[in-house]
């Protein structure tokens, strides 16, 4: 139909150019994504994707459990597809190709199929489409039915060699096809966003695609990057890192949401695309022989960057001792999990203020909300004279008027004074 | 007859029946707390799991973390997680290391706003993935509370909120709160709700002064030995009496 008939009909309709090259990119990411159903993924240009399955039946519990997830996957990225299956590769795209979604497991049920699909499935060659058109074909039964010397003079032993294969007496080698190194797909959004927050949804279809992809190498990565590309302003970046190697699809939309949630876009995002650092192997999670009670314990790294995505990472650390004399550089900041030395130091509070809080002194007694009491002391500490950060202190317990405990010092450098340092809660 | 008192005893026996003056019974043991005095005292025999405790010290620095170390303690142990959201004050290594406390198992959360720190501290309960939640929001109201107990309920580990002694006379869906105060010398711990009859008086745990070892121990961190003796001997006499 032309497109001003079109436009007659639906004066509504829009117009959009096709874009052969975004289409081929598409079918390379359905490609990759079907990796983690079979090693075995053919492509079939410019529509076709086939899937070699006869050795994922047991994992994926049976056939009709293996549809029901590929059916339910390419739905999330976002495709509509129609599945057929057949004993032989060219009968599974000629099914496909004529919108039967059927699943045939035998080649005796394999002819009869094969049969009844039109003859325009044949789409290697439009003149021959033609004119079996014009000779009253309309069913490869028919075209089966007539001579094959004939066939062959006529439209070439290339269209007898295509029905052969596709009925499992010709071999049919496929190139299997080799997914990239890298992870690198985008979307353009169908109109301008101005929303971050709306940008989830679409990046909900790569973030599948990256876990298929991710599945099919039994890997995960450590950080993924989602890049808004803008009319005029250079990308907008969204990295976000993870404690550990994951492959989560759920996971991974919910650290983004949060992400997106508090960004503010400069200008309106025309496309995205989410691309990954290297895969690291990432062994797929072992089931234990007898169901477990209750609640499983939960893993702690995706709650770390769960909470890194919203709050920031510096927001979450672990802590570790450090073989250091001076307080304050005893302890350090540490990625939780982190394995730490224990160096054994003398009596030390529970809590540490950050800095050093003067306190005043009255007829040579320092005060916190009232006298202290001294417990236990001093405890010298000098050192640090080799960095400028040095301290010459009496460290000392002391008891406050409401019963606590502190450590406070008494500052014998240049400074002079006492500070509050710590507090035995 | 017997089987009378059988049948009868059995029926008393089910969770959901609780008679006046029995401790309440949860459906997961408790943590020992490390003080026996105390676990007599909690239902579960120590600190709840999977439940919301409420702790009022009567000041910061009374004794609430000397009170929760051996827990701690405890759980780092077995490889569990600590969430610390929100302290007040750096946690300190040193001493956590001399609890007992395993450090590589401390999960800091720095927030900015209560909210933040409410949020944080229901992730946290939520994931199931921590050994126990301690958490520092500032303020928090009824309903932050049910949420986080909810979380709470869902999970297996402690959940310990502190709060301002001011805040206690409000109601709170927390299956356990305790204020803490002092007495005799030691930390008075008076357990004013838990699942049961409240408790009367409070219970007095010894004092737990860190002094015994300071006093004993003499330990000097100098680098400078030409120095430090003269140093030492300008010490102020007023305070060699401590």
């Amino acid at each position: 139909m032309p497109t001003s008939a079109a436009l007659a009909l639906a004066p509504n309709l829009r117009v959009m150019p096709r874009d052969p090259a975004g289409e081929t990119e598409a079918l390379l990411g359905v490609a990759a994504w079907a990796g983690q159903f079979t090693p075995g993924v053919a492509l079939e240009f410019p529509s076709a994707v086939l899937l070699e399955t006869a050795g994922s039946m047991k994992l994926f519990h049976g056939p009709e459990a293996l549809v029901e997830s590929l059916r339910r996957e390419i739905a999330d990225l976002g495709y509509s597809a129609v599945m057929a299956g057949a004993p032989t590769p060219r009968a599974a795209s000629w099914l496909a190709l004529a919108g039967e979604q059927k699943f045939i497991n035998s080649v005796t049920e394999l002819e009869p199929a094969l049969a009844a699909l039109p003859a325009e499935v044949l789409s290697s060659n439009d003149e021959i489409r033609e004119s079996l058109k014009a000779v009253g074909i309309r069913t490869l039964g028919e075209l089966r039915a007539l001579p094959r010397e004939g066939l062959a003079r006529r439209f070439g032993q290339l269209l007898l060699d295509d029905l052969d294969r596709a009925s499992g007496r010709l071999p049919d080698p496929r190139n299997f096809f080799v997914p990239p190194e890298k992870f690198l797909a985008g979307i353009e959004l169908p109109a301008e966003v101005t929303q971050a927050e709306a940008l989830a949804f679409a990046a909900r279809r790569l973030i599948v695609q990256l876990a298929g992809f991710l599945a099919a190498r039994s890997g995960g990565v450590r950080r993924f990057t989602l890049k808004l590309a803008h009319r005029d302003a250079s990308p907008t970046e969204i990295a976000v890192g993870l404690v550990a190697p994951s492959r989560d699809t759920e996971h991974f939309t919910l650290l983004l949401r949060e992400r997106l949630g508090s960004l503010a876009l400069r200008e309106p995002a025309r496309s995205i695309a989410l691309e990954t650092d290297e895969v690291v192997p990432l062994p797929g999670p072992n089931r234990p022989l007898l169901l477990e009670e209750g609640r499983p314990a939960g893993r702690w790294e995706p709650l770390v960057e769960r909470l890194r995505a919203r709050l920031g990472a510096d927001s979450v650390h672990g802590l570790a001792c450090r073989a250091e004399h001076r307080p304050e550089r005893a302890v350090a900041v540490a990625e939780p999990g982190a394995s730490q030395a224990k160096p054994d130091f003398g009596e030390r509070p529970f809590w540490l203020l950050e800095s050093p809080k003067p306190l005043r002194e009255v007829g040579g007694v320092p005060h916190h909300e009232g006298p202290l009491e001294f417990i236990a002391g001093p405890e010298r500490i000098e050192s640090g004279w080799w960095d400028g950060g040095d301290v010459f202190r009496d460290y000392f317990i002391a008891r406050a008027q409401d019963q606590s405990l502190v450590w406070i010092f008494c500052d014998r450098g240049l400074e002079g004074g006492w500070y509050l340092h710590g507090i035995f809660a | 007859m017997g089987a009378g008192i059988a049948s009868l005893a059995a029926l008393l026996d089910r969770s959901d029946i609780w008679r006046g003056g029995a401790l309440g019974r949860t459906g997961l043991p408790g943590v020992p707390s490390g003080f026996p005095e105390l676990d007599a005292e909690l239902p579960g025999g120590g600190w709840p799991a999977g439940a919301l405790t409420e702790i009022f010290p009567a000041h910061e620095g009374i004794g609430e973390l000397r009170l929760l170390g051996p827990a701690l303690a405890a759980l780092s142990g077995r490889g569990l997680r600590l969430a610390w959201i929100a302290p007040p004050y750096l946690p300190y290594p040193p001493a956590l290391v001399a609890a007992g406390i395993d450090t590589s198992r401390l999960v800091i959360v720095r927030t900015r706003s209560p909210k933040d720190a409410l949020w944080a501290a229901e992730q946290a309960l939520c994931s199931n993935a921590c050994g126990a939640v301690l958490a520092w929001p500032r303020t928090a109201k009824y309903a932050e509370l049910r949420r986080l107990q909810i979380a709470a309920e869902g999970g297996r580990g402690l959940a310990f909120i502190f709060r301002s002694p001011e805040t206690a006379d409000e109601s709170s869906p927390a299956a356990l709160r305790i204020a803490l105060g002092t007495g005799q010398g030691g930390l008075a711990v008076r357990v004013f709700k838990r699942r049961g009859a409240p408790l009367a008086s409070p219970v007095l745990l010894p004092p737990m002064p860190p002094a015994a070892r300071a006093r004993s121990s003499n330990h000097r961190h100098v680098d400078r030995n030409s120095i430090s003796a003269a140093a030492a001997r300008d010490l102020p006499a007023r305070l060699l009496h401590a």
